[in-house]
C-alpha cells in the first residue's frame, strides 16, 4: 500500500521538478543597473547609453550573441544603495546574466547577495578592489583594472615625470568622503613608504559643491601633486577651484572616474592641462563607430540622443557592454551552447580572455588592454593610461602608453583584504 | 605675526564668503516662509530649474526636444540663435513668474488653510516635479554656464595683502560678485517691502492673513508676488552656484546647506538670512581649519547643523525669528 502511493507521488515530484528547473532561455538577459536621475545623473547616463548601445548593436547587426537575441532591461537605481538592491531583488529571478551597477556602494551590499543567488557582477574599476581574489570572490569581477591600480598608476607616471624619484615631494589626495573615495588611501600610504613622497589627506564631503577649505590648505601646504578620488559634482568644482588657486593642471591627476568631459567643460580654459587616469582609448576613432552609427544611431535606436556618442563615459559604457559580450560568446563557446545560464556566464567570465587581434576583429584596436581572466585574477592586468585635456580643442588626448600597477605592493594588499573578508564571511578560498 | 594666524584670517573671510552664496539659497526660503508660512522644500530645486532655463534659453535649445523627438521621430536640439546673458537672465525670470502663476493656480490655491504640514508636503511632492520637468525639458547633462561673471583669484586683494602683511589672500571674484549681489537683493527686498504698496500688503499677510484678507489684500496675488520673487532669487543662487559647478542636478542639493542658515538666523528674517550664513559659513571653514585635521576631516556639512543646533538650544526661533507666544 505504501509502495503504490509513494510510486505516484515520487513520479509527480520528478514532474514537478522537472517543471521548476529553470525552463532554457529565449533570449539573453542583459539588465542595466542604471542611473539617469538624481545628482550623479549626469555620469551615470551616458554610461548607461554606451552600454545599451553596444547591446543594440549585436542585435541590430548580428542578431544577438550566438544567434540568441539579447534582451536588455533597465532599473534606475538613483545613483543610491538601496534603490540599487531594491533593483537587483526586481530582476535576479529573471536570469540577469551580468550586473553591472556603476556604483560602489550598491556593490559592496550586492556582493553576498550575487555569490548565493549564482549571479556574475563586473565592477569595472569600481567597487571592492580585493574582489580581484576570484579563488574568494567567486561571483565578482573587476577587470581590467582596479582603484588600487589606479593610485599606483598614478604613482608610477609621476615617478616617471620625475626621474624616477619621488623622495621629498608632497602628494595630497583630495577624495570624496565615502567608501569609494578612500580605497586608494592605503595604497598611496605603502607607496608612500616605497617612494618617500609624504602624503596628506583631505576628504570632501559629498556632494562637494562646496570645497574652498580643502583648496586654501592646498594653496597654503602648496603640494607637488594632487590627486582627486572625486565622482559627480565634486570633479568640476575641484577643478575649478584649482584653476582659481593656480595650481598648476598638469600636476593634478584624477583617477578615471573624475576624467569625463562632464568633469573639465564646467572649468572651461582654467581645466586646460588637467590629467586623469584611463583604463580604454576615447574618442570616435574606432571602426565599431561606423557600424554603431549605421545600425543604432541612424536608425533611430540609440538609447539617448546621440551626443554623448565618444564621450569618455559613453566609451566606458560601450566597453562595458564589449566585455561582458565576449565574455557570454566564451560562455557559449565552453558550454556548447547559445542559450546561457548566469552561472554559464560566471564560468564565461572567468575563463575570458581579451587580445588585441580581438579588440581589432570588433573595431576597437588599442581601446583597451589585452588581458586574461582566471580564478586567481579576478581583475585583469590592472593596466591604465594617463590622458591630458586640452581646453582649446575640447578633448582628452593620451600622452602615455599603458602604465602597469605595481603588482609587488597591490597584490599583497589584495591577498591581505581577501583573506580577511573570507575570514569574515566564512568563505574557504579556493579554485576548481 | 606667524602666517597661521594670516591663513586663518584668510580662511574666516572665504568662510564669510562661502556663507554669502547659502544665504543667497535661505533668502528664497525666507521669502515664502514669511508670507506664506509655507517651508518650500522645493526651493533648491527652483534654483537648478532656473538655471537651466537660463542655460538652454541662453543656448537656444528647444524645450522637451528629446520628448519631441522619441514622439515624432525628429532631430530637433537647437533654435540655431544663442540669447545675450542679460536677455535670457529677463526671459529666466518672466519664465519663473509664470511658473510662480502656475503654483498659485494648481497647487496653492486648493491647498488655503490646510495644515502647514499639507502644504510642506505639497511642496516636497512640487521639488521632485521641477526636478522631473527640468530634466524632460532641458535634458540631465551638465551645461555650462556662462552669463561673465568673474572667477578665480583677486590679483588686487592678492597683492594688497602681500604687501601689507607678507601674505597674499585668496578671495575668489565671484564671491565678490556674489557678496554685492546679496547686498543689493537685501536693500532691494527691503526697501521694496517698506516702501511700496505691494510690500506692505506682503508684510501684512506675513503678519496676520485673515486680518489682510479683511482689508481686502488679495492673499492669492500675495502668493504669485512671493513665489515670483522667490523664483528670481533662486535664479540668482542658480547662477552663482552654477558658475562654480556648472549646471547639474546636483545643483538643487544647495538647500541643504541653506537649512542650518534658517535655524540659525530665523525663518521670518531676511537679514538673519545674511547673518545666519555669515556665522555658518564663517564657523564651519573655522571648525574644519583648526579641528577638522584632528578628526579626519570633511567636517563641513555636519558642523553647520551643530552650530545651528546650539544656537536653537538658547534662541529656538532663531537670532532674527519672531518668538512665538501662544497663550492656552
Amino acid at each position: 500500500m505504501t509502495f503504490r502511493l509513494a510510486a505516484p507521488a515520487a513520479a509527480m515530484l520528478a514532474a514537478a521538478l522537472a517543471t521548476a528547473a529553470p525552463a532554457p532561455a529565449q533570449d539573453l538577459h542583459f539588465p542595466s543597473l542604471s542611473y539617469r536621475t538624481g545628482p550623479f545623473g549626469a555620469g551615470g547616463i551616458p554610461f548607461a547609453d554606451g552600454y545599451s548601445d553596444y547591446l543594440t548593436l549585436m542585435n541590430e547587426r548580428d542578431g544577438g550573441i550566438g544567434g540568441v537575441p539579447i534582451r536588455q532591461t533597465e532599473c534606475e537605481t538613483a545613483y543610491n544603495t538601496e534603490k540599487g538592491v531594491e533593483c537587483y531583488e526586481a530582476i535576479k529571478g529573471d536570469s540577469p546574466l551580468i550586473l553591472q551597477p556603476l556604483s560602489t556602494g550598491i556593490t559592496y551590499q550586492l556582493i553576498p547577495r550575487v555569490t548565493a543567488d549564482g549571479i556574475p557582477l563586473h565592477t569595472m574599476g569600481y567597487g571592492r578592489t580585493s574582489a580581484k581574489n576570484g579563488a574568494v570572490f567567486s561571483h565578482i569581477f573587476n577587470y581590467p583594472a582596479n582603484y588600487w591600480d589606479g593610485a599606483s598608476i598614478a604613482i608610477k607616471h609621476l615617478l616617471d615625470i620625475n626621474g624616477g624619484d619621488l623622495s621629498g615631494k608632497k602628494i595630497a589626495l583630495v577624495y570624496h568622503n565615502s567608501a569609494y573615495g578612500k580605497e586608494p588611501i592605503r595604497t598611496l600610504e605603502e607607496l608612500s613608504e616605497k617612494h618617500g613622497y609624504a602624503l596628506s589627506l583631505l576628504p570632501v564631503d559629498s556632494p562637494g559643491q562646496e570645497q574652498k577649505s580643502q583648496w586654501l590648505q592646498i594653496r597654503r601646504d602648496k603640494p607637488d601633486y594632487v590627486l582627486m578620488w572625486g565622482w559627480g559634482v565634486m570633479n568640476p568644482v575641484a577643478i575649478q577651484e584649482a584653476a582659481n588657486i593656480r595650481f598648476p593642471m598638469e600636476n593634478f591627476i584624477g583617477v578615471w572616474w573624475s576624467g569625463s568631459e562632464n568633469d573639465v567643460l564646467p572649468a572651461g580654459a582654467g581645466a586646460h592641462g588637467y590629467k586623469s587616469l584611463a583604463m580604454h582609448g576615447t574618442g570616435m576613432d574606432y571602426p565599431v563607430y561606423a557600424d554603431m552609427k549605421q545600425y543604432v544611431i541612424d536608425a533611430g535606436k540609440a538609447a539617448g540622443a546621440g551626443d554623448q556618442v565618444g564621450s569618455v563615459l559613453y566609451s566606458r559604457g560601450m566597453y562595458a557592454a564589449m566585455l561582458a559580450v565576449e565574455a557570454a560568446r566564451k560562455a557559449q563557446e565552453i558550454h556548447g551552447t547559445a542559450e546561457i545560464t548566469p552561472a554559464m556566464m560566471r564560468d564565461g567570465m572567468e575563463a575570458l580572455e581579451i587580445t588585441e587581434e580581438r579588440m581589432a576583429e570588433i573595431g576597437l584596436p588599442n581601446f583597451g588592454p589585452a588581458f586574461a581572466v582566471s580564478c586567481e585574477n579576478h581583475g585583469g592586468p590592472g593596466r591604465g593610461l594617463v590622458q591630458q585635456w586640452d581646453a582649446t580643442a575640447k578633448q582628452w588626448n593620451l600622452i602615455t602608453d599603458w602604465i602597469e600597477s605595481d603588482l609587488e605592493v597591490i597584490d599583497a594588499l589584495v591577498a591581505e583584504d581577501s583573506a580577511a573578508y573570507a575570514a569574515e564571511a566564512g568563505i574557504t578560498p579556493g579554485c576548481n | 605675526m606667524p602666517e597661521q594666524f594670516y591663513f586663518a584670517l584668510e580662511v574666516s573671510l572665504n568662510g564669510l564668503m562661502a556663507g554669502i552664496m547659502y544665504a543667497l539659497v535661505a533668502l528664497g526660503f525666507v521669502l515664502i516662509f514669511k508670507a506664506s508660512g509655507i517651508f518650500n522644500y522645493a526651493q533648491g530645486v527652483l534654483a537648478l530649474f532656473a538655471a537651466l532655463t537660463l542655460v538652454g534659453l541662453q543656448n537656444g535649445q528647444i524645450p522637451f526636444a528629446h520628448l519631441i523627438n522619441a514622439v515624432f521621430g525628429t532631430s530637433l536640439h537647437h533654435f540655431g540663435w544663442t540669447l545675450p546673458a542679460v536677455v535670457a537672465i529677463a526671459l529666466t525670470a518672466v519664465v519663473m513668474t509664470g511658473l510662480a502663476i502656475l503654483i498659485e493656480r494648481y497647487i496653492l490655491k486648493h491647498l488655503v488653510n490646510q495644515e502647514p504640514i499639507i502644504l510642506f508636503m505639497a511642496t516636497i511632492g512640487l521639488a521632485y516635479f521641477l526636478e522631473g520637468l527640468g530634466d524632460v525639458m532641458w535634458g540631465a547633462e551638465i551645461k555650462n554656464l556662462d552669463v561673465g561673471l568673474p572667477q578665480g583669484i583677486s590679483e588686487t586683494i592678492d597683492e594688497v595683502t602681500f604687501n601689507w602683511f607678507g601674505y597674499g589672500f585668496f578671495i575668489d571674484r565671484l564671491d565678490i560678485v556674489a557678496t554685492l549681489v546679496a547686498a543689493a537683493l537685501v536693500i532691494s527686498l527691503m526697501l521694496f517691502s517698506q516702501f511700496t504698496k505691494y510690500g506692505r500688503a506682503l508684510r501684512a499677510v506675513a503678519d496676520d492673513h485673515q486680518a489682510a484678507l479683511s482689508v481686502g489684500i488679495s492673499l492669492r496675488f500675495i502668493w504669485v508676488m512671493v513665489w515670483s520673487i522667490a523664483g528670481i532669487v533662486a535664479l540668482v543662487a542658480g547662477i552663482m552656484w552654477g558658475s562654480k559647478s556648472g549646471v547639474q542636478f546636483s545643483l538643487s542639493l544647495i538647500a541643504l546647506k541653506a537649512l542650518p542658515v534658517l535655524m540659525l538666523g530665523g525663518f521670518t528674517s531676511i537679514p538673519g538670512a545674511i547673518v545666519g550664513g555669515l556665522i555658518i559659513g564663517m564657523g564651519e571653514k573655522l571648525f574644519e581649519f583648526f579641528i577638522g585635521p584632528m578628526i579626519g576631516g570633511a567636517t563641513e556639512n555636519w558642523f553647520a547643523y551643530v552650530l545651528a543646533l546650539i544656537f536653537l538650544v538658547f534662541r529656538p526661533q532663531g537670532l532674527f525669528g519672531e518668538r512665538i507666544i501662544e497663550r492656552v
